[in-house]
């Protein structure tokens, strides 16, 4: 050991022109981690924070004890949400290109987080998402086209125009309202699964967090509250290597894995394959049946890749290999279930094909119908006035006057 | 009618609205158990257990992210923030989220949160137990800013926050939890119990939000203040033998406009006094306001008597405070002018 200190400066392993190197990633065979029973004492079960839960294995068989078996209608089912997230989205991206919305991001190469999870709730759980969590929202009933209203402001905007596109809320699927401050869901999230205890109900909360927003109080506050008051709560760190410009390492990923930060606080850390919608399923119900029982709080991380740039605004060439995504050794989490699908014979690359093009049909004449509530420049549109609703529960005096202001000069 | 003390009005205001809801619950820094630094929520706990009146940890971020969760979920919190200089690592939760949550959902989620805190000096606390952070606070859209200056108005304000479907900061000055102040930390202490305001009903009952309340109906000049400086004006009117109309603002946001520029309508003078620094304060709001409003009947300059541009110095609390001898000076100069 030098007798110096020194300043670590954390590095990814690869940068642009580099060849890609997921060498840091620790992996698991698929079905080599045990599945202990949910009242296990999170000491005895340490082992699951630095290991792989695995179903899917590299001939696309399930393995294992966290083997949900889904039937293969829950299965094809999971891959139409899945697929039709990633059509949405990449529909969307293409909308923003052309300058038909203001803003976008999408979930390519994580639609198995918001997919398998929503699945493994009920639908009395309350979800407080970040915003690559669309799936969710698409799940649990969020139509097409309100999503795609939210996008355009427009007429028919959930949002009526407050908000950028992507943050959506559906207080009718019990999915929270998207922020844009990083993080700040957390601690709403376990503070609901305490008033679900504290009214007796057996509902439980969900949260989603990224590997970079760890770092945000946020988090810390969230699980130490989550801990103190063994909260009916499931706090997942979706790690997808990447934080706009800044690898896991900045959010102090090198050393320990990300579902080892509850460990100090005796809260049961899995890290779980988060390409695996399988296995993704399995830790989730898992840590869903754990709260349920009184069992507290679970924190999953899920190893996955930002397969896509950030957002609209990002472009990750100028910090990432091109092709890092093509190296990833979890794979893309939609061809993964399709391939297990075909090889027990409940699936074909032709019927893929066919929903594929429904799927794209859909959103399309969602689309189309979309647009009829209001463009960007096209009408119908918003009503300004409409600014000044929401503030409070009931508008003041000095808000109906700056209407009023703002309508006589804009008139 | 009971004497009650502001500790206890807050108190029996706690107790009140939890009787009256079981949605009601408080939680914060050692305020179960032990019920509170202040005592303010003293027995709640023995009451009404331990689900409903719940010891915190320190994370006054957490615990405004917590409170809003569980307003979420159908519960009106009250959480207690030990001291207003501690409220600032959960900021962010109050201005990104708890102030707006309403707003961008278009009223699908909202949380009524109200969070009570200890503010304001005269207590040797030094700069992190002396702070008036109102003006950061009402600066905020969507959040309900409150500080009663006596047991009376602050029992019947907390009820109307607690029941406030909007989230809501209520500010206990505790200079003024035991007895008034008239500024002068060399007088004996002064009880509640000969003080009108200190009659305080035992049941429930509500001091709307959103309206100040005309302390002392005078002619010559209009002093516009809140909290312990409510009482500072008052002494220092008798003082100077001017005949004030002192306003006590009561709710900092949204503000009752018409009673102030009512006032100094009609007095023509106006002396604005709080106990948070000058520049960027509150009074700087109330100050474009009424003259906005009352432009042609002021006869002098409005004038502002607050903290100095310091943080609060521990050994030099009564030159900092804005106290009877500033405030005197302060109507002098308003009186003279012109």
């Amino acid at each position: 050991m030098a007798n110096k200190s020194r300043l670590h400066i954390p590095r990814p392993t690869a940068r642009p022109g580099d060849e890609p190197d997921f060498s840091y990633l620790h992996l698991s065979p698929a079905g080599s981690v045990d599945r202990p029973p949910v009242d296990t004492r999170t000491r005895d079960m340490e082992d699951l924070s630095h290991q792989l839960v695995r179903v899917l294995d590299d001939d696309h068989r399930a393995q294992g004890p966290w083997n949900p078996d889904i039937d293969a209608a829950g299965l094809q089912v999971a891959l139409r949400w899945m697929l039709l997230n990633r059509v949405f989205d990449d529909r969307m991206w293409q909308i923003q290109r052309q300058g038909r919305i203001s803003f976008y991001m999408q979930a390519a190469g994580e639609e198995a987080v918001s997919i398998g999870q929503g699945m493994a709730l009920r639908p009395g759980d309350m979800c407080f998402p970040s915003y690559r969590n669309q799936g969710l929202y698409l799940y649990r009933g969020v139509s097409l086209v309100d999503m795609m209203c939210q996008c355009l402001s427009n007429t028919r905007d959930m949002c009526k125009g407050r908000q950028l596109p992507v943050m959506y809320h559906s207080r009718s699927a019990n999915v929270f309202s998207i922020s844009g401050n990083l993080g700040t869901q957390y601690p709403h999230a376990v503070g609901w699964a305490m008033a679900a205890a504290i009214k007796g109900e057996d509902h439980i909360a969900a949260s989603w967090i990224g590997d970079g927003s760890t770092a945000e109080a946020d988090f810390h506050h969230a699980l130490t509250f989550a801990a103190v008051y063994q909260a009916p709560v499931i706090l997942n760190v979706v790690n997808n290597q990447w934080a706009i410009s800044t690898f896991q390492g900045f959010a102090g990923g090198e050393r320990r894995s990300f579902a080892a930060r509850g460990l100090g606080l005796g809260i049961p850390g899995i890290r779980v394959d988060g390409n695996d919608l399988l296995a993704i399923y399995a830790v989730t119900q898992w840590a869903a049946d754990r709260a349920r029982g009184g069992g507290g709080p679970t924190l999953i991380e899920l190893v996955t890749y930002r397969a896509g740039a950030h957002s609209t605004s990002d472009d990750p060439s100028k910090y990432r290999p091109k092709d890092e995504y093509s190296a990833f050794p979890l794979g893309d989490p939609i061809e993964r279930l399709k391939q297990h699908l075909i090889t027990a014979g409940h699936w074909s690359g032709k019927k893929h094909s066919m929903l594929e093009k429904d799927l794209k049909a859909e959103v399309l004449a969602a689309w189309k119908e979309a647009q009829q509530h209001g463009t960007m420049t096209e009408g119908p549109f918003l009503d300004p006035a409409t600014m000044f609703d929401d503030v409070f529960a009931e508008t003041p005096a000095h808000l109906e006057s700056q209407r009023q202001r703002m309508l006589e000069v804009e008139s | 009618m009971a004497q009650m003390n502001m500790i206890e009005a807050i108190r029996s205001a706690l107790d009140v609205v939890m009787e009256k809801d079981s949605n009601v619950v408080v939680l914060g820094e050692d305020i179960g158990y032990f019920g509170g630094v202040f005592r303010c929520t003293e027995g709640l706990q023995q009451k009404y257990g331990e689900h409903r009146v719940i010891d915190a940890p320190i994370a006054e971020g957490g615990i405004i992210g917590a409170a809003i969760g569980m307003g979420v979920n159908g519960l009106r919190p009250v959480a207690e923030i030990q001291f207003a200089d501690y409220i600032y690592p959960g900021f962010d939760q109050v201005v990104s989220e708890l102030a707006r949550l309403r707003y961008r959902s278009c009223g699908e989620f909202f949380s009524p949160v109200t969070i009570r805190t200890p503010c304001g000096g005269g207590i040797r606390g030094g700069q992190t137990h002396s702070q008036s952070p109102e003006a950061i606070f009402a600066h905020v859209s969507g959040i309900r800013i409150v500080m009663p200056s006596n047991p009376y108005d602050a029992k019947g304000l907390l009820i109307s926050s607690i029941e406030s479907d909007d989230p809501v900061i209520f500010f206990e000055p505790k200079r003024i939890y035991h007895g008034p102040f008239d500024g002068d930390p060399d007088k004996p202490a002064v009880s509640w119990a000969s003080h009108p305001k200190g009659e305080v009903p035992e049941d429930w009952y509500t001091v709307p939000l959103g309206t100040a309340d005309v302390v002392r109906p005078g002619t010559e000049l209009t002093i516009v203040t809140y909290g312990t400086l409510v009482h500072v004006a008052e002494a220092a009117a008798d003082e100077t033998g001017v005949d004030a109309e002192i306003i006590d603002v009561r709710t900092i946001a949204p503000l009752d406009v018409s009673t102030l520029t009512e006032s100094v309508c009609k007095t023509g003078r106006c002396l604005i006094a709080h106990e948070a620094t000058q520049f960027c304060g509150y009074g700087g709001e109330l100050t474009a306001t009424i003259q906005k409003h009352c432009f042609y009947h002021l006869e002098v300059p409005i004038l502002r008597v607050a903290g100095w541009d310091t943080p609060y110095p521990h050994a030099f609390e009564w030159q900092y405070f804005p106290g009877k001898k500033r405030m005197a000076a302060g109507i002098r100069e308003v009186m003279e002018g012109g």
